[in-house]
């Protein structure tokens, strides 16, 4: 792990709470670490897995999804569905080798710019100590790379339940 | 495919050059494939900056545009309006945030520059794949729905319908009025509450633009702006309004009282088929069938017999009534509840008699209240001789709201203001925190008060007690507060103490938050699209708030926010259409496999099943454009315009173009 490395965190932020919330964080002059790089979605539940998978093989270090609030979803439940997505891929890139930390999900609405500042700079930290992803390595050269993956879970078969 | 962009990187004035290296941006930015031109510019938001990208479009014949400047939120109408005017269609127009994401937050010029390059990138690489939209034209239905029947609600129901549009007004009581109608006065002019609320109740009831739906709670609600369907339930009030003269007989011979714990706090009575107050608006009765000796033991019908009416006014068998209305703009003024000042066992409410609530005083104070206006303590007879007044209970206290509740200083005033009108000789002693006596009138009404012999003590009440330590403790109840300004301990025995308790949200305001799918804060206040430019829209399209329910307000800031609420739906009503962004999902019908997974994804329900065709298709008209059913299609056939697969996985190579490494094939072995 080089000295100097600072991560590269893409972030899906939702229009509507934590995009605000980031334009926020700018207008109120909350300095934090310039590491996240936003992209701005409708809802968080516009984020599909595949945008994160995509990220971390073009050589983001990290995905930061950020939404509402549980309950404060513009569209009603968005951020629900996109909780729920996370949960099950977080899964699949634990068996890929890819550390928890690298990515994340974030509530902050549009008045909590100093939450998502924050929560970027706790992130950039985390990740910091990670070290690079290395995908190239770590995902595609079968997992012997920086990140050990996780043992497989084996789904019990019916008759074991 | 080959696009002719032009990208411009703004300064805007020094507040992005002074991070952002914005030559080095442009200079790069120039060299980047698709792009045509690349230019700095000191202000692109100015006429001049407008001028530079028309005239591009024009002789360079660009076929995008990018600015790197400040937030969408900020400026994106702007420049998609010059894009236009210089004959492109809008929405090939991108926007990349270098200010409020980038330049305001750091001083590190290299990274911040490296930053601006990386959002630039993705805003290019983005734009190429943009496709022409038209923005989707939606008529407004002139009909308004307000939901709450107090002031606020009230002034803007008026407010709407003497401009000529129609008002479906909806409170949940049996009469609209609001906390407003159980006032005495109000501060600072100490005008009788119900002498200038009343005539406005009488307008809303016989005002022929409004339809009054009293003892009504909305049940659903679906559609957008201009388009909502309602469907509110009409409770059964046991009182047929279409033969009901609201003579009152009923109410007279009615043989049954109960404590009223609603309009009379508790202190006093009301029959069982009641109207809560004499002028309460609609005048018609209704029956408090919990209480109702017929509805719980079949007998009696007293009221029925006496109703003077032909046919008889009385119905027993009436049931609920589901309204389906349609709407274009809703206004929500649900108010607010009072703190529960049990929650603070010290204050000894409940426990301790002569402690009451603001709103008990209220009801006291009120010449047709309980006591016909008299001060007396909980025997109903024996004026007090000394009284305490005690602020912020719940509000500024970390252990219940954070808040400053905003109203109760004044109202505490004037309560102490009416304890010396009415008992001259009496001793009031006002505890505060800090005297907030912000508004017209207001700190000179406070100044009244200080030459009026209040005693007022700066400090938190610790405790409301009735153990004597000394013998003029005796019989007394004792408020234990420390009076910050002299730094001492304070024991001051009276006889009554009122309880100033917080506003705070209305215990459902959350289910109703989410019934209008709108926010509400975590104190439960509705929460508005603009604290300050924008304080009476709400993030929903059509959904607007006024009042209490945004956040603690008194009368005026009540009536004045109903008012700019009514406003805000006339100018939508008299536009007649509006234009809403064309972000919607849309099923390609050739490849969906028709496995209904995004059927049940959709928070509008906007996605229909063809069993014909098995098919599932979004109905445009009721997609809002989350793209919620866009990511979770697994064959990938959902598209959602303008956050399309191509142009967000374009964004994220864009994005990441300095770290991007390609990987290695894996050949088999």
């Amino acid at each position: 792990m080089s000295e100097h490395f600072e991560p590269v965190i893409v972030g899906f932020l939702c229009n509507w709470c934590s995009y605000r919330a980031a334009d926020l964080a700018g207008t109120a002059r909350i300095h934090y670490a310039p590491n996240m790089r936003p992209i701005r979605v409708m809802c968080s539940g516009r984020v599909d897995p595949q945008f994160v998978l995509k990220a971390l093989r073009e050589g983001a270090d990290g995905v930061m999804i950020a939404g509402c609030h549980p309950g404060e979803c513009h569209y009603v439940e968005g951020n629900i569905k996109a909780l729920r997505r996370f949960i099950l891929l977080k899964k699949m890139l634990k068996q890929l080798g890819v550390e928890e930390d690298r990515v994340q999900i974030v509530w902050a609405s549009a008045s909590e710019g100093i939450i998502l500042a924050e929560a970027v700079n706790k992130m950039t930290e985390q990740i910091r100590e990670l070290g690079p992803l290395n995908w190239n390595e770590t995902v595609l050269g079968g997992g012997n790379g920086h990140g050990k993956p996780a043992p497989v879970e084996r789904i019990p078969t019916p008759e074991e339940v | 495919m080959s696009e002719k962009v032009g990208v411009y990187i703004c300064h805007c004035g020094t507040n992005i050059a002074k991070t952002v290296d914005v030559e080095d941006v442009a200079t790069w930015a120039g060299e980047q494939p698709n792009v045509e031109i690349a230019r700095e510019y000191k202000f692109m938001c100015s006429s001049l900056g407008q001028d530079l990208i028309e005239e591009d479009i024009k002789e360079k014949g660009l076929t995008r545009v990018v600015v790197a400047s400040c937030s969408p939120h900020m400026h994106e109408k702007t420049f998609r309006t010059a894009c236009e005017r210089a004959g492109m269609n809008p929405f090939f127009f991108e926007m990349a945030n270098i200010r409020e994401h980038d330049s305001w937050t750091t001083d590190d010029k290299p990274a911040a520059t490296q930053k601006a390059k990386a959002l630039t990138k993705a805003a290019v690489d983005r734009v190429v794949h943009n496709q022409p939209l038209e923005p989707i034209p939606v008529e407004i239905n002139q009909n308004t729905l307000i939901v709450g029947g107090g002031i606020a609600g009230i002034a803007s129901a008026l407010e709407l319908a003497d401009a000529g549009y129609h008002v479906y007004l909806v409170e949940r009581e049996p009469s609209i009025g609001g906390h407003m109608a159980q006032l005495d006065k109000t501060f600072p002019t100490l005008d009788c509450s119900a002498c200038i609320l009343t005539p406005k109740m009488v307008d809303v009831g016989q005002h022929p633009n409004i339809t009054l739906l009293t003892y009504s709670e909305v049940e659903k609600v679906e559609g957008y702006l201009g388009n909502f369907s309602v469907a509110v339930r009409k409770k059964a009030r046991y009182v047929n309004e279409e033969h009901c003269t609201g003579c009152g007989i009923c109410i007279e011979k009615c043989p049954y009282k109960v404590i009223d714990n609603v309009f009379e706090s508790g202190l006093g009575v009301r029959k069982v088929i009641y109207r809560p107050f004499p002028q309460a608006v609609p005048k018609y009765p209704v029956i408090d069938t919990d209480n109702c000796v017929y509805f719980q033991r079949g007998k009696c019908k007293a009221c029925q017999l006496f109703c003077p009416t032909e046919p008889n006014s009385i119905d027993f068998e009436q049931e609920d009534e589901i309204l389906q209305i349609e709407v274009g703009n809703i206004i929500l003024a649900t108010g607010y509840d009072l703190f529960d000042v049990s929650k603070i066992p010290q204050y000894g409410y409940g426990r301790l008699a002569n402690v009451f609530t603001s709103l008990e005083f209220e009801r006291m104070v009120n010449a047709s209240g309980p006591t016909d206006g008299k001060i007396v303590l909980r025997d109903m007879e024996t004026p007090p001789k000394s009284v305490a007044i005690v602020h912020c209970v719940g509000s500024r206290d970390e252990n219940y709201h954070k808040y400053c509740s905003k109203v109760c200083c004044m109202y505490s005033l004037k309560f102490a203001h009416l304890v010396h009108e009415r008992i001259p000789d009496a001793e009031v002693y006002n505890c505060y925190i800090d005297m907030r006596t912000p508004g017209k009138g207001y700190e000179e009404f406070y100044n009244r008060l200080l030459e009026e012999g209040t005693h007022f003590i700066r400090g938190k009440v610790a405790e409301v007690t009735d153990v004597a330590r000394i013998d003029k403790e005796e019989g007394k109840l004792i408020v234990q507060v420390a009076d910050t300004l002299i730094g001492k301990q304070r024991r001051i025995p009276v006889d009554m103490v009122i309880l100033s308790p917080a506003m705070e949200a209305r215990s459902d305001s959350k289910e109703i938050s989410q019934l209008f799918k709108m926010g509400c804060d975590f104190d439960g206040f509705f929460v508005e699209r603009h604290p300050k430019l924008d304080p009476v829209a709400t993030m929903t399209d059509g959904i607007y708030i006024a009042g209490a329910c945004q956040g603690p307000k008194d009368v005026p800031d009540s009536v004045s926010q109903g008012a700019a609420a009514a406003a805000r739906v006339v100018s939508l009503i008299s536009r007649g259409t509006v234009m809403m962004e064309p972000v919607r999902a849309t099923v390609n019908q050739e490849e969906c496999s028709g496995c209904r997974i995004c059927n049940t994804m959709c928070p509008y329900n906007a996605i229909v099943f063809h069993e014909d065709r098995a098919v599932s298709e979004v109905i445009t008209a009721l997609c809002q454009g989350c793209g919620t059913c866009v990511a979770a299609c697994p064959s990938g056939v959902i598209s959602g315009a303008h956050f399309t697969n191509d142009q967000l996985f374009s964004q994220i190579e864009g994005i990441l173009w300095d770290v991007h490494s390609e990987p290695e094939l894996v050949t088999g072995d």
